[in-house]
Formats: structure tokens, C-alpha cells, sequence
């Protein structure tokens, strides 16, 4: 008996550390959190101004006005950009986007489609690493600190290749931020960029240079603001991600803890009332002799 | 009629500011372009330079490259690949940047190699000039 109360106590004091670490996490990952929010409510007034001027200029112009704009009659290879995160420890979230990504990916095989894969993050890398997919770039330790740049070469990367006809369309894969508690994994076709032409446009500008000009120059950044926005959004659905479930780690390693201490307590009942049994036995056995 | 416009520039990154200002003077690729209160609706790719606004009188800097301007409705937004005020940039990393791209410019390179040698030197170069002018207009200390 003595030997399992030690067993208990020592389990009661491994969960307590586990907890401990557990709620560290949690507290890094809300901190992290709130940068990552920071970052994406500061980006987002920037993309929809580019959004608009985008869905604006292209509703001017004729498609074929921009290689970019270009949709391939025929379309042999299809790119996924797959945004995961690097570290896991964050529930089902990486498991819940390279699903999507490989939903995605068998769809565009079953109709006859080459499908490359561009992986930013661990995870998703390693994911795909074991299926019969190619992949041709991957960025991994990347997402902790991460600025434009990082949009810069990946959009730099992917306008080549379609330039080239070595991909005839590109879609993202990533976390959509949704609220703390929801994140949901999204796919977002990025090339070729297509934009509802909205009828009725705003208001008559003068351009400079030509519309045609100005579309030459901000498509390829429009390309790089959707990577950007695919990068903040899962850098900050990672830490809602991991928040709740270190959160949900935290509140089980209570209930453990009290599950054990119940146990242990019994346990410790049961052998003061068996040592009683015995010296109450033994004072009987001798007060009858 | 209104007497002034708003003012505003974003990056990637961050709101670099958010003025009432009179004057907007920005480099657009085919120019530099100025901008008065009640201008016509305009759009224009911008390129890499000092833009300038004025406000009671006085000139402020800032250094701008990318991205693109839209002027209506009594309101200039810029949206900016990079964007630093005057007083923000640090002169002598764009000087050490200037040695490098320069020191680059020298050696045999590659058509690429060559153009981004070049884009950080203008880079450079400009961030330098918007400090410069910011300085003799009194709005930034040396």
C-alpha cells in the first residue's frame, strides 16, 4: 500500500508541473495573440484600399490587358500555397488545414491536374513531405518573425512561375482569424487574379500613368498583399489556436490533479483503517490469551 | 471650400501618419505631383522619393517607395511598400547601404543582381536627400 501512495503523490506532482507549463503556454500564446491581432487590424485598412483599387482598375480594362489577370483555357498545373504553422501544440489546427489542403489538392487530381505544393510552416511541410505531391518550395521557421519581405519572395515566386506556365493557377490555403475561439481553414484562389468588376464605378479618376500602367505595377503587389494577409491571418489563428488549447490542457490538468488527490485520500484511508484492523486485532488476540 | 486635406500614409506594416495638412507634394513614377485642397479624383503608381506636405507653413518630410497614391474627396491616402518620416530614418544605415550598393555596383553581376543593387542604391540615396531636406526646412534636428 505505502508503495502506490508514493505512485499517486508522484503523479499528482508530475501533472502539477505539466500544468504549470501548460499555463505558461497559454499566457506566451495570448501574448503573441494580441501582437498578432495588432498586426492584421493594422494590414487591413491597406488591403481593402487595394482590393478596391484592384476590383476598380480591372473592371476598366480587358483581362488579356495583364498577364496576371489571364485565365488559362487549359489548366495542367495547379500550385497550393499551404500556410501552417511551425511549432504544434496548438489542437487540431494544423491537422484541420493540411485536411483542407489535401482536399483541395486530391479535387484538382480527380480532374486530371498536376498539383504542386508551395508549404510555409513545419507542418504542413512535413504533412505533405509523406504524400505522392511535389513539393517545390518550402519556408519553414519562418512564421515567428515575419515581415513583408517574406510576402515579397513568396509572391516573387509564384508570379514567376506563372509567368512561366510552370503553374496555371494558385490557390492559398491558410487559417482564417475569425474570432479567439474560431479559426477556420480557407481556401483563396491568388492566381490569376480575379476581381468582380463592380458595376457603377465610383468616381471618374485621373490616372498615372495609364491604366494599363498602373495595373502593370500593382497586380504583382496585390499577389504579395493576399500572401501577406495569408501569413498574418494563420500566424494569429496558430496563437488563438494554442491558447485554447493549452487553456483546455490547463483546466484537464486540474480536473487530474483533484481526480488523483480523491484517490490518493482513499487510498491513504484504506491503509490507516487496515493498520487499526491490525493493532485492534492484535490487542484482542492478546487480551485473550 | 475646404482649406485643407487629409493626409494619410500606410504601410504593410503601419499607420505612418494621419495629418489635416495644406500641401501634398509625392513622387509618382512619371514625376513628382502636387496636391492641393479640392483636387479631382487621381491615382497614381508612386515611385522612390521624398514626399513632402506643408502644414502651417512649415515643410515636413517623409521618405516613400512603392505602392501607390489616391487623391479624392479632399483626402490623399498613400499606400507605401516603405514609408519613413524624416526624423525616423537612420542616416547612417542608409549611408553604410549606400556603400555597399555602390561597392556592388562595381563588381560583375548578373542582370538581377544588378537591378537590386540598384533599387537599394536609389533607396538609400533618397532616404539620405529626405533627411537632408527635412534638416534645411528646420522640421528635423541633424
Amino acid at each position: 500500500m505505502g508503495a502506490s501512495l508514493r505512485d499517486i503523490k508522484r503523479k499528482i506532482d508530475a501533472v502539477k508541473k505539466t500544468k504549470q507549463i501548460t499555463k505558461a503556454m497559454n499566457m506566451v500564446a495570448s501574448a503573441k495573440l494580441r501582437n498578432a491581432q495588432l498586426r492584421i487590424e493594422r494590414f487591413r485598412p491597406y488591403a481593402d484600399k487595394y482590393y478596391e483599387i484592384i476590383a476598380d482598375l480591372s473592371g476598366r480594362a480587358d483581362a488579356s490587358i495583364h498577364p496576371l489577370l489571364e485565365k488559362r483555357e487549359e489548366v495542367k498545373k495547379v500550385g497550393i500555397v499551404l500556410v501552417t504553422s511551425d511549432k504544434g501544440l496548438c489542437g487540431a489546427f494544423n491537422t484541420n488545414l493540411c485536411n483542407a489542403a489535401k482536399k483541395l489538392a486530391l479535387e484538382k487530381k480527380a480532374e486530371g491536374k498536376e498539383v504542386k505544393f508551395i508549404c510555409v510552416g513545419k507542418k504542413g511541410r512535413n504533412f505533405f513531405k509523406k504524400t505522392e505531391f511535389e513539393i517545390i518550395d518550402a519556408k519553414v521557421d519562418v512564421l515567428n518573425t515575419f515581415d513583408f519581405q517574406l510576402a515579397n519572395e513568396i509572391g516573387e515566386f509564384l508570379i514567376s512561375n506563372f509567368l512561366n506556365q510552370e503553374l496555371d493557377e494558385v490557390y492559398a490555403v491558410f487559417g482564417k482569424f475569425v474570432t479567439v475561439i474560431k479559426q477556420e481553414p480557407v481556401v483563396n484562389k491568388i492566381l490569376p487574379v480575379e476581381s468582380e468588376a463592380e458595376a457603377g464605378v465610383s468616381s471618374e479618376y485621373i490616372f498615372e500613368p495609364s491604366v494599363e500602367g498602373l495595373l502593370a505595377e500593382l497586380l504583382p503587389r496585390y499577389v504579395k498583399v493576399q500572401v501577406y494577409r495569408a501569413l498574418l491571418d494563420t500566424s494569429a489563428s496558430e496563437h488563438a489556436a494554442r491558447m485554447t488549447a493549452m487553456d483546455n490542457a490547463t483546466k484537464n490538468c486540474d480536473e487530474l490533479v483533484n481526480s488523483l488527490t480523491l484517490v490518493f485520500n482513499k487510498v491513504r484511508q484504506a491503509s490507516i483503517t487496515s493498520e487499526l484492523m491490525d493493532i485492534v486485532g492484535g490487542a484482542e488476540a492478546l487480551k485473550n490469551a | 471650400m475646404a482649406r485643407t486635406l487629409k493626409l494619410e500614409i500606410v504601410t504593410p506594416d503601419r499607420k505612418v501618419l494621419s495629418e489635416e495638412v495644406e500641401y501634398v507634394a509625392a513622387p509618382g513614377v512619371e514625376g513628382e505631383f502636387g496636391v492641393l485642397p479640392n483636387h479631382i479624383p487621381f491615382l497614381s503608381a508612386l515611385g522612390v522619393g521624398s514626399l513632402y506636405y506643408k502644414k502651417d507653413g512649415r515643410r515636413f518630410y517623409v521618405f516613400v517607395a512603392g505602392g501607390f497614391a489616391e487623391v479624392g474627396q479632399n483626402k490623399v491616402s498613400i499606400l507605401a511598400e516603405l514609408a519613413e518620416k524624416a526624423e525616423e530614418i537612420d542616416v547612417e544605415r542608409a549611408r553604410k547601404a549606400l556603400e555597399r550598393a555602390q561597392q556592388r555596383l562595381q563588381e560583375q553581376a548578373d542582370r538581377e543582381a544588378y537591378a537590386r543593387a540598384r533599387a537599394s542604391l536609389a533607396k538609400a540615396l533618397h532616404r539620405m536627400r529626405c533627411r537632408e531636406s527635412a534638416v534645411q526646412a528646420g522640421t528635423c534636428k541633424m
